[in-house]
C-alpha cells in the first residue's frame, strides 16, 4: 500500500511572525514546521501502511528556501521519503496552482491513496485536496475522521456536523483527514537519526513542466485585496453566583440547546 | 554550546513528550507516591529508556549530549521519574551493552530498551554509601550458581523493577579487585523488598531497601569478569553525574519558569511584582545560574562522547549544578510569597525533589573530593 500525504511547512504559529505589507500574505523566510493539522494525515498514514502490512509513506510538500524541518518531523515518525517543491518562482502562488503543482509531483507515484489535511492552519483555503483530486482526476472525500481499506477501495468516516457519514470510494481516491482525529506518534529518537538518511527529492516548477508565467504572482488567479483584523469578540455573561447560579447556567445551556 | 539539528529535535522530542505525558499528572502522582507503570511503555516508545544503545538492541543509538539534554527535559517535569529513567539508561542498560554476553544483551537488554523491563542498581548498602568499597552484601559461588545475601538500601525502583544490577563481594580478602557485578530478574525468590522508604523528594518512584536471602543467580549472569564490580558500578560515574547535573538544571529551570510567571501576575504595590526590581533582579540571576548549570553538563557531556576524560567537568557539573538547583528553587518559592510553601503551586515540590541531587551518584563532599585532586596547577 503506496500513501502520499501532502505536508505544509508552515511559520510556527506559537511564533506567528507577520504579513507583508505589499503583498498582504504570510512572510515565510521564517523557520517553518510540521503544520501540526497534517501530523494527524501523516498518522493515519503510518496506521493504514501498518495494517497493510506492506507498503510506505510518501510525503509531498512545497515549501519556500528548501525548507525540510517539517519534512524531517513527517520522516522521522516513519514516512519513507519525501518530494519537496522549492524554487523562488514559486512565491506568491496561490491555492490552485500549488495544488496543480503538488498533483503533478503525485501523479507519477503510483499512489493507492493521496491523503491531505483538510486546511493548513496558516493559509486557511480548505481547497487544496479537492483541487489535487480536480486536477487528478480522482475521486474526493472531504472530512475524513477515519478510513480503512477494503480491497480496492476504502471506507470513509465522513465527519458532519451532526455526526458522520459512511462513504465508499474507490481507490486511487484523495482523502482530506479533519485534525484531532488520530492520535499523532511521537518522533521516536530512533526515527529523527534515521530521518536524516531518508530521501527527499528536491524540484522546481521547470522540473515539473511548469514555466514562471503559469505559477507564483504571474499565475496567480487571485489577489488577497484588504486584511482587516476579526471582530472583536463581544464580552461574556459574567453570573455572579449568588447561590442559585446554577439555574442560570441549567438555563443557558438550555437556550443554547447543548442539553 | 552549539547543539547539532538531531540534538535539537530529540531535545523538542523529550521537551513535549514530558510537557504532554507527565507534566499534568507529576502532583498527582507525588501525592500517590506511585507512577502508573504504562508511562515508562510509552518514554520506552519514544526512545527513552534505551537512548545511547545501539538499535541493534533496540537502543536509539543517540550521543550523551541528546541523553543529557532529554533527562534535563523529563527531570523539569518529574525529577522522580527522571531518576527512574536515568538508571535504566546509565549504569544498568549500559553496563549489559558494554560487559554483557551475547545471551544477557538478548535476554535482558532488548527488555530494558523496549520498556518491557526496568532496571535498578544496587550498590548502595545501609552502613555504607560513599565508600562503595566497604559493601558486604556476599556472592559465594555454588557449583553453576552464585548465592548472594546481604541487604541494599536506596534502591531506586527496587520494587518496581524487573532487572537488577547487584554488586556484591566474591572475594572479601581482594579488596576493591574483589567485588563483582550481577544482573538477575527481581522476581527471583531470594529478592525481598524489605521497604518502600517515605522520603522527602522523588516521591513518584519507589526507593527501596532489599534483602537477598540465599538469592540464586546463574554463574551465567555474571556481569563482566569477577572481580570488576566496582568498576563496572563506577565506570560509568562520569556518564551518571552528567545526567544528576542534567536533573538538576531541568528541576531548576521549571522552578525558575512557575517564579517568571508568577512575578508577571502577581500585584503588589500596584504593580506586577516583576516590575519590582529586586525580584527582576533575582529572576535574573536565576536564569544565569541555570544557564551556567547547563553549559557545565553540555561541556562535560561533550568531552564524554569525544572519547576524552570528563571525571572533573562531569564533578564539576554535578557539584555546580545539584547546588544551584536548591538556591534557584529556594528563590523561586521565595518569589511566590507564602503561595510558594502550598503544594496548590508546583515551586514546592520542585524544592523537594532537587535537594536529593547533592546525595546521591556522590555527595557535594565527593565530588569536592575529586576535584581539589585534580585541582589543575598549569593556571598559574
Ligand atoms: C533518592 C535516592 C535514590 C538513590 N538511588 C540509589 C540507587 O538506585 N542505587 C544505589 O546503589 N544507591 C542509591 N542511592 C544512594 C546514594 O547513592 C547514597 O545515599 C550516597 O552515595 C551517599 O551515601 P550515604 O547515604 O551512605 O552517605 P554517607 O556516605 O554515609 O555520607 C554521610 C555524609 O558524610 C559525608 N562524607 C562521606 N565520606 C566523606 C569524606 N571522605 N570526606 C568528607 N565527607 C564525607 C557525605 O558527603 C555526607 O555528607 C540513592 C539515594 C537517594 C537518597
Amino acid at each position: 500500500m503506496k500513501v502520499v500525504v501532502c505536508v505544509k511547512q508552515i511559520p510556527d504559529p506559537a511564533d506567528p511572525g507577520a504579513l507583508d505589507p505589499e503583498t498582504r500574505t504570510l512572510k515565510r523566510d521564517v523557520k517553518l514546521i510540521l503544520d501540526e493539522s497534517d501530523s494527524y494525515g501523516v498518522e493515519m498514514a503510518l496506521q493504514l501502511v501498518d495494517a497493510a502490512g506492506e507498503g510506505e509513506v510518501i510525503l509531498v510538500s512545497m515549501a519556500p528556501n528548501g525548507e525540510r524541518s517539517g519534512l524531517a518531523t513527517a520522516l522521522a515518525m516513519g514516512a519513507a521519503s519525501a518530494i519537496l517543491i522549492s524554487d523562488p518562482e514559486l512565491v506568491g502562488s496561490d491555492a490552485l496552482t500549488t495544488a496543480k503543482l503538488l498533483a503533478t509531483a503525485v501523479k507519477d507515484q503510483g499512489a493507492d491513496l493521496i491523503i491531505a489535511g483538510s486546511e493548513s492552519s496558516d493559509g486557511y483555503t480548505g481547497v487544496v485536496p479537492e483541487q489535487i483530486a480536480g486536477v487528478l482526476d480522482l475521486p474526493s472525500v472531504t472530512a475524513a475522521k477515519s478510513i480503512e481499506v477494503d480491497g480496492s477501495s476504502i471506507k470513509v468516516q465522513r465527519q458532519t456536523d451532526g455526526g458522520y457519514d459512511d462513504v465508499t470510494c474507490p481507490l486511487p481516491a484523495v482523502v482530506s483527514v479533519t485534525a484531532g482525529v488520530v492520535e499523532p506518534r511521537y518522533p521516536s529518537f530512533k526515527g529523527i537519526m534515521a530521518a536524516k538518511n531518508k530521501p527527499v527529492e528536491e524540484k522546481s516548477a521547470a522540473d515539473l513542466g511548469f514555466d514562471a508565467s503559469q505559477v507564483g504572482w504571474a499565475g496567480a488567479g487571485q489577489e488577497i485585496i484588504e486584511v482587516t483584523d476579526a471582530p472583536k469578540r463581544q464580552a461574556g455573561e459574567v453570573i455572579e453566583d449568588d447561590g442559585e447560579a446554577f439555574t442560570k447556567i441549567v438555563a443557558y445551556l438550555e437556550n443554547m440547546k447543548v442539553i | 554550546m552549539q547543539l547539532s539539528p538531531d540534538q535539537e529535535r530529540i531535545r523538542a522530542t523529550a521537551r513535549e513528550f514530558a510537557r504532554r505525558e507527565i507534566a499534568p499528572h507529576a502532583a498527582h502522582w507525588d501525592r500517590d507516591g506511585a507512577t502508573p507503570r504504562s508511562l515508562y511503555d510509552r518514554m520506552a516508545d519514544v526512545g527513552l529508556m534505551g537512548m545511547m544503545v545501539d538499535p541493534a538492541w533496540g537502543g536509539s543509538g543517540a550521543d550523551f549530549v541528546s541523553y543529557a539534554l532529554a533527562i534535563e527535559e523529563i527531570s523539569a517535569a518529574d525529577g522522580g521519574i527522571s531518576n527512574v529513567m536515568a538508571a535504566n539508561n546509565s549504569p544498568v542498560a549500559a553496563a549489559i551493552e558494554q560487559l554483557g554476553t551475547e545471551q544477557q544483551k538478548t535476554d535482558y537488554l532488548t527488555k530494558l530498551t523496549s520498556g518491557a523491563w526496568l532496571g535498578c542498581i544496587h550498590l548502595t548498602e545501609p552502613h555504607t554509601g560513599s565508600d562503595a568499597s566497604a559493601i558486604t552484601t556476599r556472592a559465594v559461588r555454588d557449583g553453576d550458581e552464585y548465592v548472594i545475601n546481604g541487604q541494599k538500601a536506596f534502591i531506586t525502583a527496587g520494587s518496581t523493577a524487573d532487572l537488577a544490577m547487584i554488586i556484591a563481594v566474591t572475594d572479601p580478602d581482594a579488596g576493591k579487585r574483589g567485588i563483582s557485578a550481577f544482573i538477575t530478574p527481581t522476581d527471583n525468590p531470594g529478592y525481598r523488598v524489605i521497604s518502600k522508604e517515605n522520603k522527602l523528594g522523588h516521591r513518584t518512584n519507589d526507593t527501596c531497601q532489599v534483602a537477598f536471602d540465599d538469592l540464586r543467580i546463574p554463574a551465567t549472569d555474571l556481569l563482566g569478569e569477577e572481580g570488576r564490580g566496582l568498576g563496572i558500578a563506577l565506570g560509568n560515574l562520569s556518564l551518571g553525574r552528567i545526567a544528576v547535573a542534567a536533573q538538576a538544571t531541568g528541576g531548576a529551570r521549571a522552578a525558575l519558569a512557575a517564579a517568571h510567571a508568577y512575578a508577571r501576575d502577581r500585584v503588589t504595590f500596584g504593580k506586577p511584582i516583576i516590575e519590582h526590581q529586586a525580584i527582576a533582579f533575582d529572576l535574573a540571576d536565576m536564569a544565569t545560574q541555570v544557564e551556567a548549570a547547563r553549559q557545565l553538563y553540555l561541556h562535560a557531556a561533550q568531552m564524554r562522547d569525544l572519547g576524552l576524560e570528563c571525571a572533573r567537568e562531569a564533578s564539576m557539573a554535578k557539584l555546580f549544578a545539584s547546588e544551584m538547583a536548591e538556591r534557584v528553587a529556594s528563590k523561586a518559592i521565595q518569589i511566590h510569597g507564602g503561595y510558594g510553601f502550598l503544594n496548590d503551586y508546583p515551586v514546592e515540590k520542585i524544592y523537594r525533589d532537587v535537594r536529593v541531587y547533592q546525595i546521591y551518584e556522590g555527595t557535594s563532599e565527593v565530588q569536592k573530593i575529586m576535584i581539589s585532586r585534580n585541582l589543575d596547577t598549569s593556571e598559574g
